[in-house]
């Protein structure tokens, strides 16, 4: 598996780490309890194509935001995190 | 039919022809009492025991594949007790006193072998660790011995000791452990179900539930309808996708984990030995191919296969402790997915839809419960209360802050 890196271009996924959904966002502090136990606990975990957070560990130290396919490890995209759309 | 000594030599005597089919592969009715979807080793143990311990025969398992085709089939066979937690630690070990009379029990031989699991130490923090780890076993009731470097040398003189970097000190040993034949017990348990009344029906693919007045009533199925009472998931790496078809969302991601097979060698390695300073542990299967695997590759997967840099870390795992396996060729590599929780703990328990339970989050060491956990999850359709032994495996603890998070790695599955 090889992530298009938009700064180091074609990478080994070996340098990189996931955190999982890019679809999760951060509620407010004063959330109420049951939005953050969502955020901190649940997953959508789909089969096909979704939006994950990847950080270049071993390279440009970017997040990206990777669409990535969980049935075949297809990668369409990879964009930086930050300034992307959330 | 009875398996023994007897049945045997009568067979041979008819020159092995009058040898029945192990389990009925049945054809869906329309309607059950209870229907377990998936056929992996939680799936069958848990229509086993409502059979067998519950007397409910009107049950159905429901395996889109052919039954063992999961992780049941693809693990690397290992079975301990060896936890920290006294939630996990009552569990697992009601698992191994389960598989201690299992053959016995389903009269069919599983190939059950308590020759020690090993967890080498490398360091003194990590001694540390384990002494405390095998306190807490010992605590429990469960057998633990912390053996220092030259009892270990002595158990396994071909390790390398004095790697630069990661010495071997010594090791945690619980020589109850050990490794059973994984395809046996899918087996054995389909036996004991089917000879009961269980329908086995394989290639049935649950797509979706049927839920009235926020009760489930039946699935909808690749083979048609099918109406029951009660529904119990145990579908593993798949957890998630079943789950929401129900309209629920899980505290899990689905992650790949390989394992590989060598060619095939004369016994070499006596037990189970894990690698304290990376990922990697081993064993011998009795057909002579040294089994062993690392960590997770670490991204969500539904594939069923991994990637390369997995296996050399694997194998650079390997050659830090046992050089000679160097020149070894390789077999067969493959993955399979794992149901990884929030906190590293499986999940039986009922959910919020009536009817519908839940089985799931066994990470990478759900085979070891299969006993256990299929004698838990029984209990709890049947009953509708859970078995003492798994009741801190509640759907609910997350949200109540009651997590099992054995490695205190937080809410990051991928770490688990
Ligand atoms: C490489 C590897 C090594 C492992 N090593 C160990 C080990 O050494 N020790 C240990 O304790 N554990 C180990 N595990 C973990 C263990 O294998 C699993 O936790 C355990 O097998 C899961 O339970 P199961 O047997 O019921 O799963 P499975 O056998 O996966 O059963 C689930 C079944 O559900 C079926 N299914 C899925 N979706 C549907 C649907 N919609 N409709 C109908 N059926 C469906 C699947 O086809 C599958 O057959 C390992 C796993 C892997 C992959
Ligand atoms: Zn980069």
């Amino acid at each position: 598996m090889r992530i298009p890196c938009p700064f180091c271009g074609l990478r080994d996924s070996s340098e990189f780490v996931t955190i999982g959904e890019a679809s999760m966002s951060r509620p407010p502090a004063d959330a109420p309890e049951a939005q953050i136990f969502d955020y901190v606990y649940l997953r959508d975990n789909p089969a096909g194509v979704n939006q994950e957070l990847w950080y270049h560990a071993q390279g440009c130290r970017s997040w990206l935001k990777v669409a990535r396919d969980t049935r075949t490890h297809e990668i369409e995209s990879a964009v930086l995190a930050r300034g992307g759309a959330q | 039919m009875r398996y023994s000594i007897f049945s045997l030599a009568r067979n041979a005597l008819g020159g092995h022809k009058g040898w029945t089919p192990t389990w009925r592969d049945a054809e869906p009715k329309q309607a059950y009492d209870i229907l377990i979807i998936g056929g992996g080793g939680h799936g069958l143990a848990t229509a086993y025991y409502l059979a067998k311990e519950h007397g409910l025969t009107n049950v159905a398992v429901l395996e889109k594949s052919w039954i063992g085709s999961g992780n049941v089939g693809r693990n690397t066979t290992i079975v301990r007790s060896n936890y920290m937690l006294p939630e996990n630690i009552r569990f697992y070990e009601w698992s191994m006193k389960l598989w201690e009379g299992l053959e016995q029990d389903f009269n069919y031989n599983a190939m059950v072998s308590q020759r020690g699991v090993l967890n080498l130490y490398h360091s003194d923090g990590q001694r540390d660790a384990f002494a405390r780890r095998g306190n807490a076993m010992r605590l429990s009731g469960v057998d633990a011995e912390l053996l220092d470097r030259e009892q270990v040398r002595r158990m396994l003189p071909f390790l390398n000791f004095d790697d630069a970097r990661f010495p071997i000190q010594g090791g945690l040993l619980q020589r109850r452990g050990g490794t059973v034949r994984h395809d046996a017990v899918a087996w054995g348990y389909a036996r004991g179900a089917s000879d009961r009344g269980v329908d086995i029906v394989q290639n049935c693919e649950v797509k979706g539930f049927v839920v009235e007045n926020g009760r489930v009533a039946g699935v909808e199925t690749s083979r048609g309808k099918i109406h029951a009472k009660k529904i119990g998931i145990a579908v593993a790496g798949n957890s998630s996708r079943v789950a929401a078809m129900a309209g629920l969302r899980l505290p899990i991601e689905s992650h790949v984990l390989q394992a590989f097979v060598s060619e095939g060698l004369k016994p070499l390695i006596p037990n189970v030995i894990t690698f304290g300073a990376g990922h990697f542990y081993i064993s011998q299967s009795d057909k002579g191919g040294l089994v062993f695997g690392g960590d997770l590759d670490g991204y969500k997967s539904y594939a069923q296969r991994g990637n390369l840099p997995v296996v050399q870390d694997v194998c650079e795992g390997g050659m830090a402790i046992m050089p000679m396996i160097g020149r070894l060729r390789l077999l067969r590599g493959w993955g399979g997915i794992m149901d990884m929780t929030m906190d590293g703990s499986p999940i039986i328990d009922k959910t919020p839809i009536e009817g519908l339970y839940l089985n799931a989050g066994w990470c990478y060491g759900g085979f070891k419960a299969t006993p256990a956990a299929g004698w838990c999850f029984a209990h709890l359709i049947a009953r509708d209360e859970p078995f003492p032994a798994a009741s801190a495996f509640r759907l609910d603890r997350f949200a109540r802050g009651a997590i099992l998070d054995e490695k205190g790695q937080g809410a990051q599955p991928n770490l688990h």
